[in-house]
């Protein structure tokens, strides 16, 4: 039984069908990353998942409930690519806030604002903060709640390198504590320190495997060959 | 509902409010300002200076908290900050109502700042109670801020939200009987009067006006604008969707 339970979702967006009939899998304590082209439907489906996506058939499953309902809004922290925090509020207050919401105190709320590497920088107000520095802040707004799924859509972009490397490092401490994480990324290089891979094309999912099994059905140890190699094959697939 | 969640989210708002200085001082002095103004173009004409302060006072804070109300609830649709406090405990009537409670707060600073101004300074004149006049302004503010989380809601862009102003507040002020009495509008005008909420608002203001004691029709107008303030922050809720497309 996984954390994350996904049948044939399939959803709709301005009459056009972005996600048609995907079914996957997310075990509990494992970092999941969600990898595809902009514009592969990463978001529609991550959206699926915390239950703020209308979908217009299949199902959608976390932690044994339908995605999205009341028991689950204390243990899913989700953080969109936007960074989803107030610009006029400082980024203690912003912890703070969503820290209530979730029943965790402001203690609580200054450690996580310290866990993202935002300590020195927690009294000053979101809007004067570097984009990198804002979407830090969204992050500690979720990891406040200490959720049991986590769904973070391109956390590391805009990151520094030293700054990507902490936070790959804070996901797997998160996992191996517990934590189920589901990232997406458009970086390949991110791909291979994933426990598992979920490739998205155009709405449906091309390969559902570990780094290691993608290399191998590729034919190549080099993961970002080995992706356009799994897409190509897809699209001659489907053509 | 839940105590703990809308506390904090009425001192969200308020932390809001306070980081934007600029806002603050527009909220608290402009009322007064335009007070100012009224009193010095019927500086011969206590009694119609009375009349006209008097319900404006109820007429400015509904203004500005439905400005403030609709460009602040449009923020939280556009930044995403509403989609995601939808996937936490809080419900939608914590949100409305820290809303509600945080900008009344607000309105009930201006409105004692205006209402002083207005009976201390300028020498405004009613039969009943100052705090009842601070009442019925404070009301009404709610009653903007409900119909601007309800129009927000129809806004894509701050330009749209803005223009919901002229729409929404002017076609009130326009019928309110301010400037032609009520009765003495065509039939089907009074028919549109009766049916906007701040009518009321200032009938109740006209007869704090006139009447040492508040009377029945006094607390049925009063009763009428809180009924429309449930109402809105109702219909607002309904447009608040969990899911979207």
């Amino acid at each position: 039984m996984g954390v994350v339970e996904v049948a044939g979702l399939v959803v709709e967006r301005g009459g056009r069908t972005v996600l048609h009939g995907i079914s996957a899998r997310i075990a509990a304590g494992s970092v999941t990353g969600l990898l595809g082209p902009s514009g592969s439907g990463k978001t529609t489906l991550m959206r699926a998942v915390v239950g703020v996506q209308k979908i217009r058939a299949g199902t959608v499953t976390v932690c044994g409930s339908p995605a999205g309902s009341a028991p689950l809004r204390r243990r899913v922290g989700y953080v969109t690519q936007a960074p989803s925090v107030y610009a006029d509020l400082s980024v203690r207050e912003n912890a703070r806030y969503f820290a209530a919401l979730v029943g965790r105190d402001a203690a609580a709320a200054d450690a996580a604002v310290a866990d993202v590497g935002l300590a020195a920088a927690a009294g000053q107000v979101v809007g004067s903060l570097s984009g990198g520095q804002r979407s830090r802040a969204s992050l500690a707004c979720a990891l406040v709640g200490a959720p049991e799924l986590l769904v973070l859509d391109e956390p590391t972009v805009g990151q520094d390198p030293v700054l990507r490397e902490d936070l790959w490092q804070r996901f797997h401490a998160l996992a191996a504590a517990g934590t189920t994480v589901l990232v997406s990324s458009h970086v390949m290089d991110e791909a291979g320190r994933c426990d598992r891979l979920l490739l998205v094309r155009e709405g449906r999912l091309v390969a559902d495997d570990t780094p290691a099994g993608i290399r191998a059905s590729a034919g190549t140890d080099d993961l970002d060959r080995a992706f356009l190699r799994l897409i190509r094959r897809d699209g001659a697939g489907a053509a | 509902m839940s105590a703990r969640i809308l506390g904090a989210t009425i001192g969200r708002i308020l932390r809001q409010l306070r980081h934007d200085r600029r806002t603050v001082g527009l909220v608290v002095a402009v009322p007064t300002l335009l007070l100012t103004l009224l009193y010095f173009m019927f500086e011969g004409a206590p009694s119609t200076f009375d009349r006209v302060a008097l319900v404006m006072l109820g007429v400015f804070p509904f203004i500005m908290m439905f400005l403030v109300t609709s460009i602040a609830m449009l923020r939280e649709r556009t930044t995403g900050t509403l989609e995601r406090l939808l996937t936490t405990p809080l419900g939608r009537l914590d949100l409305l109502f820290g809303y509600g409670v945080a900008f009344g707060l607000a309105a009930a600073v201006q409105a004692a700042v205006a209402a002083g101004a207005a009976y201390w300074l300028f020498g405004l004149d009613t039969a009943g109670s100052p705090a009842l006049v601070v009442l019925i302004a404070v009301l009404n503010a709610v009653l903007g801020v409900g119909l601007g989380l309800l129009c927000s809601a129809f806004a894509r862009t701050e330009f749209q939200a803005v223009q919901f102003m002229p729409v929404v507040a002017l076609p009130q002020l326009l019928l309110c009987g301010l400037f032609v009495p009520r009765e003495q509008m065509a039939g089907w005008l009074q028919a549109v009067s009766d049916a906007l909420p701040l009518s009321y608002a200032v009938e109740a203001l006209a007869l704090v006006g006139r009447q040492a004691t508040p009377t029945g029709d006094t607390w049925r107008d009063i009763a009428v604008v809180a009924g429309a303030v449930v109402l809105t922050l109702v219909l607002a809720a309904a447009t608040l969707r969990r899911r979207t497309d």
